[in-house]
């Protein structure tokens, strides 16, 4: 187990480095950003060059790369162009976009699974239909219409939460962003299990299990739902890195000032610094997650051992 | 069963971070409640909160607030009045002698003194300090010293810039520049205080100037709280408690807290809104031009546009645009048909003509076929525009130009859509002077005067002139403009000169650009001034 943890960080290395050179690359790419940086008026050639030169523009890309990385290890992430530094605003922003993303795994795991199993077991049913024909409609109707339609409905005609979150971000004003967020995952989470169910109630060991006249929810959480749960977990398990990073349109709808918030204000002002420093952390992010998700299936089925 | 107390525990690390984060948040900062406090849309200000480095409106909005400098514009004439200072003198309209009023002071009670000024002049022109706006102060004498084309700085002070008691200085130009003093409202010249310098770091978390409100608090990214200053020593003290700034990623986001009654203010009304804002807002939605101007340039520097003859090309295509249609279908009046190349918001003293365009800006089809085909048709029988279209429901009035200029000519599809994907991109196309056709050139003036439509931007070599227009009448008569002592007889010059654009047509006047703003029931007084930022300072609270 030790070993394959080893090597599974060990291989996250090159991950790493290629993954932020093309990123890095692709930013660089967008063009010179102080330019913009003077909005209509023609940038002052002296200030322009040396913005350049404090930010490293001046070098050839490959250098500034290096550079880059040599800071990164350093733990500096750079400066972004209104002063602050990147870290500080790493700080702020992930506290909120990991709260918004527990809100909505959440949401993702207790409904999800509970649709799932729920319909599984009655499969062709109504209540099953029911659920199909729901969750692909949320499947269908993109994020941003279900987030300024719910704002719209909850917050200004119901008035029942405030339309947008305040910049602290509590827990109880984040339930509806987190909800809208989830939604789309949510449906593949219900489509999922209830799949996985489905078939597994035909196995074998459920039908051991009921012969043995063990109470019905036992069969169930036990055997049932632990076997049935391995691709729920890997989807989910993926999906954290998803939504920390894909928050970008809930995060704008609803004003919360998160990583999303961040990323897209880097992108609008070309803020190089930013933009690759965040997404280096989701990188990171990912990479962690899927590590993990890997070590929960032997959690969860003992037949799968690492060595 | 070892994995499954496996799975209870990770289920429980799950429970746990979310009670956790549940401890985290907690305090409400209370939308539009408070007593006496507005709370206002705002955006992220993209520089650091330097007077001299703030060139857009949401930092500006702040500075607003914060500072007075000698001059401020009457927000509804435009006229610069005299704040801090006493008199502005001259005799040759070079060298100027400032003295300031008694009584002023910053908030921390450190007096504003003529090295309040000097001080941050030279910090704003001094290279080193990277400052946006250090261009403005270019007209000093000594200002190639601190802020030489390459290399470090030869000195720390301009030469032209002496203090001559706590209470004067004197200025040196160096050339004649007979408005230079209306220039002074803008707000790089703010004065600034010792902590500034002495500080830096902590005067940006927490900023301290002059003006009639304080910073109760800063947190960048998220808002800032002001308070009324009670001990401002101006004659403009804050008509209420406090204004709290809050940044909104989305202005629909914004406009929704406004309308769900979370906040009082919103300076920008999303163009997805317009259609909605009469039924929402009634009175309380603001719509006024505004100190820009929208215009498609010639690239002059291609001689297929300059050769002589092309004049007439180009007013044809000034003519063949129907802009009255797409300000009212595009844009919902939230632009206004331009006729000059300044705005309305200088007003008529201060330089804005509607006649001045005259026919070339007024939509005629058959008449710009005409103008186009005695000018010899367009160059190559094609012209592209071309602009960045990621903001400013760009694509659609270039689409709608373009449809305008082929309906008009009849010769099918000769007129297309270059829509380039950033700002940042067009910006060095337009810089480097490849674009062979018309593109977008927005310009919002500095302060209100005509000499800042004109000059920066029509002048032989001048810094934002990207179509390298080149007329030495119109050099002489802006150089006279400048001579001139007498204001009213400057922008007289002024005028004259731009008469020489209507028939040269280096640049086609599209719109003007209005700014707009709606407001909860809690306010009254509610007004923009001509950069389009609330005048905060009158605002009422009910």
């Amino acid at each position: 187990m030790g070993r394959y943890v080893i090597r599974r960080l060990l291989q996250m290395i090159p991950v790493f480095i290629g993954s932020t050179f093309l990123i890095f690359f692709m930013v660089y790419a967008l063009g010179d950003p102080v330019a913009a940086l003077f909005g209509d008026k023609a940038p002052d050639p002296a200030t322009a060059a040396r913005i350049r030169k404090d930010l490293y523009l001046d070098q050839p890309l490959w250098k500034q790369y290096l550079h880059y990385m040599g800071a990164i290890f350093r733990g500096d992430f750079g400066t972004a162009f209104n002063g602050q530094s990147v870290t500080e605003l790493m700080a702020a922003a992930f506290p909120v976009t990991l709260r918004l993303t527990l809100v909505a795994i959440f949401f993702e795991i207790v409904i999800g699974i509970t649709l799932g199993v729920i319909s599984g077991l009655r499969r062709g049913r109504t209540v099953d239909t029911t659920v199909l024909v729901m969750t692909l409609v949320v499947i269908s109707v993109p994020t941003f219409v279900t987030g300024y339609l719910l704002q719209y409905l909850f917050g200004v005609q119901w008035g029942w939460v405030r339309p947008t979150v305040s910049p602290d971000a509590p827990l109880n004003e984040l339930i509806l962003p987190g909800i809208v967020l989830a939604l789309v995952s949510l449906a593949y989470v219900t489509r999922l299990s209830r799949t996985s169910i489905a078939e597994n109630v035909k196995a074998d060991y459920v039908r051991t299990a009921t012969a043995k006249g063990l109470p019905r929810s036992r069969v169930v959480t036990r055997h049932l739902l632990r076997n049935s749960l391995i691709p729920v977990v890997t989807f989910i398990g993926t999906d954290i890195g998803a939504l920390m990073g894909g928050a970008i349109v809930t995060e704008r709808i609803f004003n919360i000032h998160g990583v999303g918030y961040q990323l897209y204000q880097g992108i609008l002002r070309n803020n190089s610094p930013t933009v690759v420093g965040f997404v280096t952390i989701l990188v990171i992010v990912f990479l962690l997650a899927n590590l993990l998700v890997d070590l929960l299936y032997a959690v969860l089925d003992p037949r799968i051992r690492y060595a | 069963m070892r994995g499954a107390t496996h799975a209870q525990w990770a289920a429980c690390a799950v429970a746990v971070a979310l009670a956790a984060t549940a401890c985290g948040g907690g305090s409400d900062s209370g939308g539009g409640g408070e007593a006496g406090i507005i709370s206002s849309s705002w955006g992220d200000p993209q520089n650091p909160l330097e007077p001299a480095n703030t060139n857009e409106v949401q930092g500006g909005k702040v500075l607003d607030m914060l500072f007075r400098g000698l001059k401020r514009y009457d927000p509804k004439t435009g006229e610069a009045t005299n704040m801090l200072a006493e008199s502005i003198q001259t005799t040759d309209s070079q060298n100027f002698t400032i003295t300031l009023k008694d009584g002023w002071k910053f908030s921390n009670d450190e007096p504003v003194t003529a090295q309040s000024f000097v001080d941050a002049w030279n910090y704003g022109a001094d290279v080193r300090n990277k400052q946006n706006n250090s261009p403005f102060f270019s007209d000093i004498v000594g200002y190639d010293d601190v802020h030489p084309a390459s290399g470090d700085p030869r000195a720390k002070t301009m030469s032209g810039l002496v203090v001559k008691d706590p209470k004067t200085f004197t200025v040196a130009l160096k050339d004649k520049f007979s408005t230079w003093p209306e220039t002074l409202g803008y707000q790089a010249f703010s004065p600034l205080p010792k902590s500034f310098f002495t500080d830096h770091s902590g005067w940006l978390d927490k900023p301290v100037g002059n003006g009639p409100y304080t910073v109760d608090s800063y947190s960048k990214g998220t808002g800032m709280k002001l308070r009324k200053w009670d001990a401002y020593p101006g004659a403009d003290k804050a008509q209420n408690g406090g204004v709290d700034l809050k940044v909104y990623t989305d202005n629909n986001t914004a406009y929704t807290d406004l309308i769900s009654g979370n906040l009082d203010l919103v300076d920008d009304v999303p163009a997805q809104q317009l259609k909605n804002v009469k039924n929402d807002l009634g009175d309380r939605y603001i719509n006024q031009p505004a100190l820009i101007i929208q215009t498609l340039t010639f690239p002059l520097y291609d001689p297929q546009w300059s050769k002589p003859g092309m004049e007439k090309v180009r007013q044809g295509i000034s003519r063949a645009i129907n802009r009255d249609e797409i300000t009212k279908q595009i844009f919902r009046e939230t632009r206004t048909p331009a006729k000059d190349w300044t705005s309305p918001a200088l007003g008529e003293k201060g330089g804005f003509s509607s006649t001045v365009c005259g026919d070339a800006c007024v939509y005629d089809p058959a008449e710009a076929k005409k103008l186009i085909q005695e000018g010899g048709g367009l160059p190559g029988g094609k012209v592209t525009l071309t602009s960045n279209v990621d903001t400013g429901s760009h694509r659609d009035w270039m689409d709608a130009v373009c449809n305008s200029i082929n309906n008009a000519l009849g010769e099918g599809p000769v007129c297309t859509v270059n829509p380039v994907g950033t700002f940042a991109d067009f910006r060095n196309q337009q810089s480097s002077y490849k674009l062979t056709g018309p593109f977008r050139s927005g310009w919002q003036a500095d302060y209100p005067l005509i000499q800042n439509f004109l000059q920066p931007l029509y002048y032989t070599g001048a810094s934002s002139n990207y179509g390298k227009f080149s007329n030495k009448q119109f050099d002489d008569l802006v150089d006279q403009a400048n001579r001139e002592s007498d204001a009213a007889k400057a922008i007289a010059s002024f005028q004259e000169s731009e008469k020489i654009l209507a028939e040269q047509m280096p640049s086609i006047p599209l719109w003007y650009q209005n700014g707009s703003a709606g407001y909860s029931e809690r306010l009254e007084d509610v007004a923009l001034n001509q950069f389009s930022v609330p005048v905060y300072d009158q605002i009422k609270v009910i």
